[in-house]
């Protein structure tokens, strides 16, 4: 697992091949549908700051009040597809670096990835346990979406693992698999 | 000293958590056996990681995943109305105490209602029988693999056949997005409605169950050998595992119909039963009862 720490710069992101299982230690940032939608409309200005060139994190997660702040409880990644038709103007506006989420995103965000050096990680879908264990909770931002359309920072310690499956050249694992799948 | 017997809606508290906490043991062996057979490296890496994360999850008593879904409630047996608050006050409960995620929304301003209640939920199918015990099935319901349902009004000159390719169709379609390895729920006869229905009771049913019905089991080991050569493997990332099993529920229909239904169930397809006795304690089983 190459273990990879955040902020990530283009030429980082730029040597991830396809296949690769990559780990992360830094800053991620979660945002759903919602998240997306109130991002793009409100622009980068109007938006928490943490969204600016981050990790993206495809993920609803369950919190738990603890200690004053939140405990991760769980936080896998849900389906990124949902996203499809917000994605490449968040990746373009914003100068998101990678997205993780499962299941894979559309041609249209493959171009924007591409365009400005971004990378897809996939998460085990339902590892929700695997992955909160690595999570802190840094703040949490638009709460007033819900627990699992609001914005959480999280701290990431070797948080993973994560496969490369669209990479900053337009490949896709998915579209590969697809390609080859027998009916 | 006396010890107060537990509330039904106690009952059900435990009943959520169980579900949402402990995948079932032959979704556990399915997993297991998948691995075995699994060559690529990816491939393997998504069972091994899952496997564990089933794992921490009974170890830690959390949720295996953070989408708790929407939990789909049956009751069988002798029940009174009672019930109907019984399951709604425990899935209050159980969003705090387990803790689930409240999901609950209205469809148009999507306004969440905090504690998976309200606007008509908790969804609760009733099937009154002369049984001396309540019984309780939840399957708590992503909406991951629930966004894949998929139903079709086939000719009856599409035939089995037809119903093959709308069943593979589905899965494959669907792509990593409901989570694969799944488990494929399918209805296959009915009213539209009740097609549906059968599709997602199909999943109540436990990988190990073989059903008696020759044409079914053999219609259920076809379809998931060839959804298994496909390819598309877990988490649609390639291999041999796209499927742990594929569940067929069946029933009649009009004459000049013939309705499919798909209903899928993600690799953490949660479900629990409980029979709740007046004067004796509750039975739970993540299989069939005893």
């Amino acid at each position: 697992m190459r273990m990879m720490q955040t902020p990530f710069n283009e030429g980082e992101v730029r040597s991830l091949k396809l296949g690769e299982v990559v780990g992360i230690s830094g800053t991620i940032v979660t945002a759903r549908d919602e998240a997306h939608i109130r991002a793009l409309e409100k622009g980068p200005e109007g938006s928490p700051a943490c969204l600016k060139g981050c990790v993206l994190f495809h993920c609803g997660p369950i919190m738990q009040k603890a200690d004053g702040g939140y405990a991760v409880v769980a936080a896998g990644p849900t389906t990124s597809a949902r996203m499809d038709k917000l994605e490449a103007e968040m990746i373009r506006r914003f100068g998101i670096k990678a997205v993780i989420g499962k299941g894979g995103m559309s041609k249209e965000v493959a171009e924007a990835m591409k365009e400005c050096g971004c990378v897809y990680l996939a998460a085990v879908g339902g590892a929700a346990v695997t992955y909160a264990e690595s999570l802190i909770v840094k703040g949490v931002q638009w709460e007033d979406l819900g627990m699992a359309e609001a914005v959480w920072e999280l701290g990431a310690q070797s948080f993973g693992p994560l496969v490369v499956a669209m990479d900053a050249d337009g490949n896709s694992l998915y579209e590969d698999v697809k390609a080859k799948i027998k009916r | 000293m006396i010890t107060l017997p537990e509330t039904a809606e106690d009952i059900i508290v435990r009943l959520l958590r169980l579900a949402n906490t402990k995948l079932p043991g032959d979704i556990g062996w399915a997993l297991e056996a998948a691995a075995g057979w699994e060559t690529g490296s990816i491939a393997y890496s998504q069972l091994g990681a899952i496997m564990d994360n089933a794992k921490k999850a009974e170890f830690l008593g959390r949720p295996m995943c953070q989408d708790t879904g929407l939990p789909v409630f049956y009751v069988s047996g002798t029940f009174d109305s009672s019930i109907k608050k019984d399951i709604e006050n425990a899935v209050r409960r159980a969003t705090a105490e387990v803790p689930l995620r409240p999901n609950l929304v209205d469809p148009l301003t999507r306004e969440n209602t905090g504690d998976n209640t309200g606007l008509g939920a908790p969804f609760i199918h009733y099937h009154p029988t002369d049984d001396p015990f309540i019984q309780v099935d939840v399957l708590p319901k992503g909406a991951g693999s629930e966004n894949m349902t998929r139903l079709a009004m086939l000719n009856p000159a599409d035939g089995i056949e037809g119903i093959k390719r709308f069943v593979i169709d589905a899965v494959l379609d669907a792509g990593g997005r409901p989570c694969p390895p799944t488990i494929v729920g399918v209805g296959i006869g009915g009213t539209s409605d009740r097609c549906v229905e059968m599709a997602k009771e199909a999943l109540l049913r436990p990988l190990d169950d073989r059903t008696k019905d020759k044409v079914i089991r053999e219609l259920e080991e076809e379809l998931f050998v060839k959804l298994n050569s496909s390819g598309l493997g877990p988490m649609g990332l390639g291999g041999a595992t796209t499927v742990l099993g594929v569940r067929i529920k069946k029933e009649g229909c009009h004459t000049a119909s013939l309705p499919v239904a798909v209903n899928i169930g993600c690799w953490a397809t949660r479900r629990a039963s409980v029979r709740i006795y007046k004067d004796r304690p509750p039975e739970f089983t993540q299989g069939v009862f005893a």
